[in-house]
């Protein structure tokens, strides 16, 4: 964690208890911030999916959860493996919250500035799209598209707008002349079902 | 032919590929990272049990999760079993589980090969 580790250098019984604040305020059940790989994936679905039973959530609810997460992690994952940049943009954030009614999943990662474009048309296409629309994009694209290891058909996105059954909610912040800052966000209502 | 027997683990499912006991099952969770990767040897195997195959083939799905890495494999697995005769889909859902289910419809359009509901 490398941001926690950070704040630690500054001055440690302050920062602990503003991360606390912030925390327990938003209602996050979880933050990781740091590298991104298979079992980090592995463990953060564990983690929730235990603090989800413990709380007794509906089954269907949690497997909504779980999938939009899965596909959330597992797109970090493959962006890091494939995003040349130094280590302080390798670093991407995810966490885990819950709001009235709904579950708040948040994913922010670092992008190159000549990627935006083609993100973003991915990302609007989809949300020009209704329910049967979706059904049919999703369709079409695992029909058509070759298996590529970085699964950049955008098939993770689609899939995570049908299970929401919302308008994927994305912004992206310019941090420099090369690289800019990309976050998503996915709300799982407690009544979609 | 050769067994293949795989235990479920954290993110890829288990799986049942016996031609002499006539079990062809995939169940659990289905995450992987590399999804071509660990779905190549099942690919495999059902090309050369198609042609030596059983008179009928029940390809079992029982899946809880599959990420879309995993959908596109599937759908792999399900292409092959048009070239065995006689076989069919069993796709499994939990009962209250509507996107498993529409998911199982989905697979069921795009190949063919009959499909068989059934909820646990």
């Amino acid at each position: 964690m490398a941001l926690v580790t950070y704040l630690f250098k500054q001055k440690p019984m302050k920062y602990i208890y503003e991360i606390q604040k912030i925390m327990s305020s938003k209602n996050l059940m979880l933050v990781y911030e740091g590298e991104f790989t298979q079992e980090i994936t592995k463990s953060v679905l564990s983690m929730t999916e235990r603090n989800l039973e413990s709380i007794g959530e509906e089954s269907g609810i949690k497997r909504k959860v779980f999938n939009v997460m899965v596909e959330c992690l597992q797109n970090i994952c493959k962006h890091a493996d494939t995003f040349e940049a130094s280590r302080e943009e390798k670093g991407a954030v995810f966490m885990i919250g819950r709001e009235e009614g709904s579950y708040v999943i948040t994913s922010g990662n670092f992008i190159g500035n000549s990627h935006i474009e083609g993100l973003k048309k991915k990302l609007e296409h989809i949300n020009s799209l209704d329910k049967e629309g979706l059904k049919g994009y999703y369709k079409e694209l695992i029909k058509s598209s070759e298996l590529s290891e970085k699964g950049g058909a955008g098939l993770g996105f689609v899939d995570i707008a049908r299970k929401s059954g919302q308008k994927l909610d994305f912004d992206f912040e310019k941090v420099s002349d090369e690289y800019s800052f990309f976050s998503f966000k996915t709300k799982i209502s407690k009544d979609s079902e | 032919m050769q067994i293949i027997q795989l235990e479920g683990t954290e993110d890829t499912p288990k799986v049942m590929l016996d031609k002499a006991k006539g079990i062809y099952e995939v169940s659990g969770r289905s995450l992987p990272e590399d999804a071509a990767e660990f779905y190549a040897p099942i690919l495999n195997w059902l090309t050369e049990y198609a042609g030596q195959s059983n008179p009928s083939t029940e390809f079992v799905i029982k899946l809880e999760y599959f990420n879309t890495a995993s959908s596109k494999l599937i759908l792999d697995v399900l292409s092959k079993l048009e070239d065995v005769k006689g076989s069919k889909v069993v796709w499994y859902y939990y009962e209250d589980d509507e996107d498993m289910q529409e998911a199982g419809e989905e697979f069921s359009e795009l190949v063919d090969v009959p499909f068989e509901f059934k909820t646990y």
